[in-house]
């Protein structure tokens, strides 16, 4: 199979709800490796666009290729190709760590030789190796997080899907978390997409950065270039607040903030 | 992990397109998922001994009481021994109709969305889940069947009936189990869920032949309680369990019943199952 130019790539891709558009007429494509960051604030979309690329749900109309394969005809194979940690929290509390990556590496057809190293290794490269034996409701939610980007990674995927991977979790989890992504992206050639609130979380790790508003894509590009067109000492609050401006006030029903706080307090 | 580059996924047999690579693919997706469940149960045992406590009761003070009024004409059995395997379905139905409770759990998370996005087929995952249902229908079954033995009833033992019996509450317990996983599909949320589960419950239990024969029954209700899967359980535990009893449907209709009941409600189950994560 000859390498996809674009690792996503998606065409007028639109999902409503009702009479509610959530993603309006999408068009992007991501260059395989990249990691590229969509921000925008609540409401925005950026969960329903994640939740369509990774087959969960069907869009309305228009299409994507994810990979290579096509989201709505070749859901199968995406799947195969892609990792996705979800907005809310997806390892299971009652399960071991060594448990929940187990679990994933047999729904991954892992051939059974190479499961318990994969897991060893897995378990390492997220500093959770001395806590692959405590029950997951006992991790603390930069621990968890870890272990959900071990879960998503486990099979190598090529694009790996993150929604708000650092919600929640304090400086360090976070900067813990960046460096990961970094070095999985570094070793595995992967290609990243994240939604983040974070602007510091852009900055620092995304190459490119999509501003959603309202289910458009309302700026792109690179955190410095998107930057350089507001201002010459523009941060990149400054270029949210231009591009989504008002939005944070008006955005946001009641169900997104209860999700929102869901995946923030984690196990309580 | 190592730096493997860009490891392709490892080919899946499931995705080979030849008949018995899939079914070698769903049957280890499925067991993976049984497999996770059960540990939990392993782990934390004691909701199977508090569930003993309501068959316990029924038993003893239901049965005791109803036993001395001779009101129910239950032939040559015993009217203890005559709804014993009653109870036995019952604790079957009301343990496993609340499993779905436990996919909205999954669902309020966001473990339903992991497993979604998995290669893993979702008749796989559904069945997975009616595998490790029928399991946990089965431990409990151990304990009603014991508490049967201690208080009197004559029990077969021979390793058929015993074997039989096993089948048939591991079939119960998938079958109730995968329709409360259907409606926890269609409800989505815990409020909605027990309220149902409240509501089909009793009707259930009531319109069967668990603590009556269906042979005393007004036409009306006889005629729900025909199209009733609890009454097809009830028939073929109580054939297989209890000495001297006479199955009133025909015990491989029981089976034959049962099992087109768990594959149809697992096919719709497995259609539904990816709207939890909409
Ligand atoms: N299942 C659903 N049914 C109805 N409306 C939905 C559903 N999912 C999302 N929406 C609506 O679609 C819009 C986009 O939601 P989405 O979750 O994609 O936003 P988001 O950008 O991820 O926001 P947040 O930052 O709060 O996570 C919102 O208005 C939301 O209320
Ligand atoms: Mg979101």
């Amino acid at each position: 199979m000859p390498a996809p130019e674009s690792a996503i790539a998606t065409d007028g891709l639109t999902r409503r709800f009702g009479d509610r558009v959530a993603v309006d007429r999408l068009t992007l494509s991501v260059t395989p490796g990249a990691i590229f960051g969509l921000l925008g604030p609540n409401g925005a979309g950026k969960s329903t666009t994640i939740k369509m690329l990774t087959t969960l749900l069907p869009p309305t109309s228009g299409s994507a290729r994810v990979s290579g394969f096509d989201i709505t005809t070749e859901p199968a194979r995406v799947r195969r190709a892609i990792g996705y940690v979800p907005q809310l929290l997806s390892a299971d509390g009652s399960l071991t760590g060594a448990e929940n990556l187990m679990l994933s590496a047999r729904l991954y057809d892992i051939p059974r030789a190479e499961r318990k190293p994969r897991i060893a290794e897995a378990l390492a490269f997220m500093g959770l190796t001395e806590f692959a034996r405590l029950l997951v409701r006992t991790y603390s939610g930069g621990m968890v997080r870890r272990l959900e980007l071990a879960q998503a990674m486990l099979h190598h995927p090529a694009v790996l899907f993150l929604d708000e991977p650092t919600i929640g979790l304090d400086p360090i989890a976070r900067r813990s978390v960046w460096e990961r992504l970094q070095q999985a992206r570094r070793q595995f050639a992967m290609t990243i997409l994240i939604t983040t609130h974070d602007m510091e979380e852009a900055e620092v790790l995304c190459d490119t950065l999509a501003i959603m508003h309202a289910g458009v894509i309302a700026a792109l590009g690179a955190p410095a270039e998107l930057r350089s067109q507001i201002g010459p000492d523009a941060t990149l609050d400054d270029v949210f607040a231009h591009f989504a401006g008002g939005a944070i006030t008006e955005g946001g029903s009641f169900r997104d903030i209860g999700r929102t706080r869901n995946t923030a307090t984690r196990f309580g | 992990m190592t730096s493997a580059g860009p490891a392709t996924p490892p080919r899946a047999l499931a995705e080979s397109g030849k008949p018995l690579a899939r079914l070698s693919g769903f049957a280890r997706h499925a067991m993976a998922i049984a497999s996770a469940d059960l540990l939990k149960l392993k782990r934390d045992p004691t909701e199977l001994f508090t569930r003993a406590v309501q068959p316990l009761l029924w038993l003893l003070v239901f049965g005791q009481v109803f036993s001395r009024t001779r009101a129910i004409p239950t032939g040559a059995l015993s009217y203890l021994a005559f709804m014993a395997p009653g109870v036995l379905a019952q604790s079957v139905l009301f343990a496993a109709i609340f499993y779905g409770i436990a996919v909205i759990w999954e669902r309020d998370l966001g473990i339903v969305h992991k497993l979604l996005v998995a290669p893993a087929s979702r008749s796989s995952l559904v069945t997975g889940k009616a595998i490790a249902a029928g399991v946990r229908g089965l431990v409990q079954g151990v304990i009603v069947f014991i508490i049967a033995l201690l208080l009197g009833v004559h029990v077969r033992l021979d390793p058929l009936s015993v074997l039989g019996v096993g089948v048939a509450v591991f079939m119960g317990s998938a079958l109730f189990a995968t329709f409360s996983l259907l409606v926890a599909c269609v409800v989505k949320t815990r409020e909605r869920f027990m309220g149902i589960g409240q509501l089909l419950t009793m009707p259930l239990f009531f319109a069967s032949n668990a603590i009556y024969p269906i042979t005393m029954m007004p036409n009306w209700l006889r005629a729900i309680a025909e199209v009733n899967p609890l009454t097809y359980l009830v028939d073929a535990l109580r054939t297989l369990m209890v000495m001297g009893a006479v199955s009133v449907t025909g015990v491989p209709l029981d089976f034959a019943v049962m099992g087109a009941g768990i594959v149809g409600l697992i096919v719709a189950a497995a259609w539904l199952y990816p709207d939890l994560a909409r």
